[in-house]
């Protein structure tokens, strides 16, 4: 029983021996021209971005280095279990080429990758070769100790044994025999440390990791907080308002019903008050919308939905829209809801006598900013409705700048990243 | 009178053309879609349309853009836009031609029939009809610094609000309860405090007002 075992795991061992030195060859093999040709490509590529060869061809072989990479994160995942996390950003949406080969370059995964290339050609090649070498040269040490020193003139040189006759062949099966045991040992562990080198390399630094995981955390809960506040003002809004006008206008009709045969003055009267309460309740639930998601907002985008926000302010704004295409819809309720709150405190506090609204698309961003000529010392801070803007904001990787020294004017400036369609 | 009618919701759209039939209108198309708008503007030669901003198949402003595109074609052809909400954006959209023969009101203004069908008998004659809440818009917007509006009587502003509206002299006497001749003399009176020429036309008059009330400061 126990030899079983013991034999088991001996063939258990040796085949994974086996199969991890087979594999490194194999990769090493493969690694030294597709990393060459892709390091040499994407050079000549990147240099050419200038007569503009480059821009075509430049996102072609920047997605042929990520397919590289995608291979060999595949591999590490299956053959030794290492699992190396990628964060590639969206694509970009625009077909312009400069836009693209330039989102591109700006990707830090795909830096990584290239990056990655020259060490994987260079240190890479070594790990992925040494369990083969391992494994295999040991085999040599054992044909020499078996004859094969003697196809040579002088001393056949094995590791540090200069083998010249029977008993120095014997002493170059010793050390061949250790190293075969060591491969038998480490050879998983050699290419475990290959896959981990690339990992080094190809993944994202923990602490970059760990920061965006706690930014994550900390948005998403305010997010969750925010919509479900959201739901219950909803919610109390249509209990207090149009459903208790629907109710009262229900009792009207009633009522009108009975006095409509030997009391018809008083039947019209309730029905003018019916007819009130149902335009009251057509009223709120107009309110109740535009709070949900404006009606210009879905009719027409952004730009428009600030333009008809300025219109209702009671001082003068001056508003310059330039996005040639619609952002998410997410993403354009975050910003036109925190245009309106920034419009709704600078008309309410400020003392200003006209703002000026400037919103456009620039860099993969969508920015911003609200001026006014008021008297300044604005601050994000509790209670100011701006410390709610940076938190709408925040789930969107938003961010809002207030710059609003004492005596005006106050500038805020609102970015978030988004593509446009 | 022949009315080209848009709206996307059925009952809404059965209402209205009942309720046209009933003052005397005749119904040319009742249509729930913007390509079947354009389509009934272009073949059928309509005195009106009322038509829905939002409809299909973009449920955007569909609507509002197939009436300007319309317009654009046939210049003062009448128009009444119907809307859930308003905004002073889509009303100076509409207004921008200078033609005429507009309108824009919430869908609510329909609770009241004849006021309705008053509204639009006057955009069909190349009048106007603004909803009150665009003119509440307009004339808060004023509120704080437009000195000449400062200056105008209480009752001034409500034959001025009734004014910008599309209302006529007798409309506004009507409402009011006050004689055209009383009307006549608060709108000399407000022409003259606004700075404004005066016009018997009184489409030429309403749009006059809007402009003064809309320009920019």
């Amino acid at each position: 029983m126990n030899t079983d075992t013991e034999s088991d795991d001996f063939r258990t061992r040796a085949r994974s021996a086996v199969l991890a030195a087979v594999q490194g060859l194999t990769l090493a093999v493969a690694v030294l021209p597709c990393g060459v040709a892709f390091l040499v490509l994407t050079l000549v590529s990147v240099a050419l971005i200038p007569v503009g060869v480059g821009l075509v061809t430049t996102p072609a072989v920047l997605t042929g280095v990520r397919a590289l990479a995608d291979a060999r994160r595949k591999l590490a995942a299956e053959w030794c279990g290492v699992r190396i996390p990628v964060a590639y950003r969206p694509p970009p949406r625009s077909a312009n080429p400069w836009t693209r080969t330039f989102a591109l370059l700006r990707d830090p995964q795909v830096r990584r990758d290239v990056r990655w290339l020259p060490v994987d050609m260079t240190a890479g090649f070594v790990t992925a070769l040494l369990p083969a070498l391992l494994l295999f040269y040991p085999f040599e040490g054992f044909a020499v100790a078996a004859g094969l020193w003697r196809v040579t003139d002088g001393p056949y040189w094995y590791l540090f044994v200069p083998v010249g006759g029977p008993l120095t062949a014997l002493a170059a099966a010793v050390p061949a025999a250790g190293l075969l045991v060591l491969a038998f040992r480490h050879t998983p562990r050699l290419m475990r440390l290959h896959f981990r080198l690339t990992r080094a390399v190809l993944g994202p630094a923990d602490g970059e990791l760990a920061e965006r995981v706690r930014v994550l955390t900390e948005t998403r809960r305010d997010a969750v907080d925010t919509s479900a506040a959201e739901l219950r003002r909803i919610e109390r809004d249509l209990h207090d308002g149009a459903q208790a006008r629907l109710v009262a206008m229900g009792m009207d009709l009633g009522t009108i019903e009975m006095l409509v045969e030997h009391d018809p003055a008083r039947a019209k009267k309730l029905l003018a008050q019916a007819r009130r309460n149902s335009a009251e309740a057509l009223e709120e639930l107009r309110d109740l919308v535009r709070g949900i998601h404006p009606p210009v907002l879905a009719e027409r985008g952004l730009g428009d939905a600030v333009r008809a926000l300025a219109l209702r302010l009671p001082l003068p704004a001056e508003v310059t829209v330039e996005l040639p295409r619609r952002a998410d819809a997410p993403v354009e309720s975050a910003a036109y809801f925190a245009v309106s709150e920034v419009l709704t405190n600078a008309a309410k506090h400020s003392g200003a006598d006209r703002v000026w609204v400037d919103v456009h698309h620039a860099d993969g961003r969508l920015r911003i900013t609200v001026t006014d000529n008021g008297r300044g010392g604005a601050a994000v801070g509790a209670g100011s409705g701006l410390a709610g803007v940076e938190r709408r904001l925040g789930t969107f990787d938003g961010v809002l700048a207030v710059s609003s020294p004492v005596g005006g004017p106050t500038l805020v400036t609102m970015e978030i990243p988004c593509a446009l369609s | 009178m022949r009315v080209v009618l848009a709206e996307d919701l059925f009952l809404l759209r059965d209402g209205l053309v009942r309720m046209l039939e009933a003052f005397g209108f005749e119904i040319a198309a009742a249509v729930e879609s913007g390509p079947e708008l354009s389509r009934a503007l272009a073949e059928l030669d309509a005195d009106v349309a009322v038509v829905d901003v939002r409809l299909p198949p973009t449920h955007t402003d569909e609507g509002l853009q197939c009436a300007l595109a319309a317009r654009r074609a046939r210049p003062g052809l009448p128009v009444l836009v119907l809307s859930q909400h308003v905004e002073q954006l889509y009303a100076r959209e509409l207004l921008a031609d200078g033609n005429g023969g507009i309108g824009y009101l919430l869908k609510d203004r329909v609770f009241d029939a004849e006021q309705f069908v008053d509204a639009v008998r006057r955009v069909a004659a190349g009048g106007t009809a603004m909803d009150p809440q665009v003119i509440q818009q307009l004339l808060s917007r004023r509120a704080g610094d437009d000195r000449p509006l400062a200056g105008l009587t209480p009752r001034e502003l409500e034959v001025l609000e009734l004014m910008a509206q599309g209302r006529s002299n007798a409309g506004i006497a009507a409402q009011l309860v006050v004689t055209e001749r009383a009307v006549a003399k608060h709108t000399s009176n407000i022409f003259a405090k606004l700075g404004l020429e005066v016009s018997d036309d009184d489409n030429r008059r309403v749009l006059a007002v809007l402009a003064h009330l809309d320009r920019d400061r």
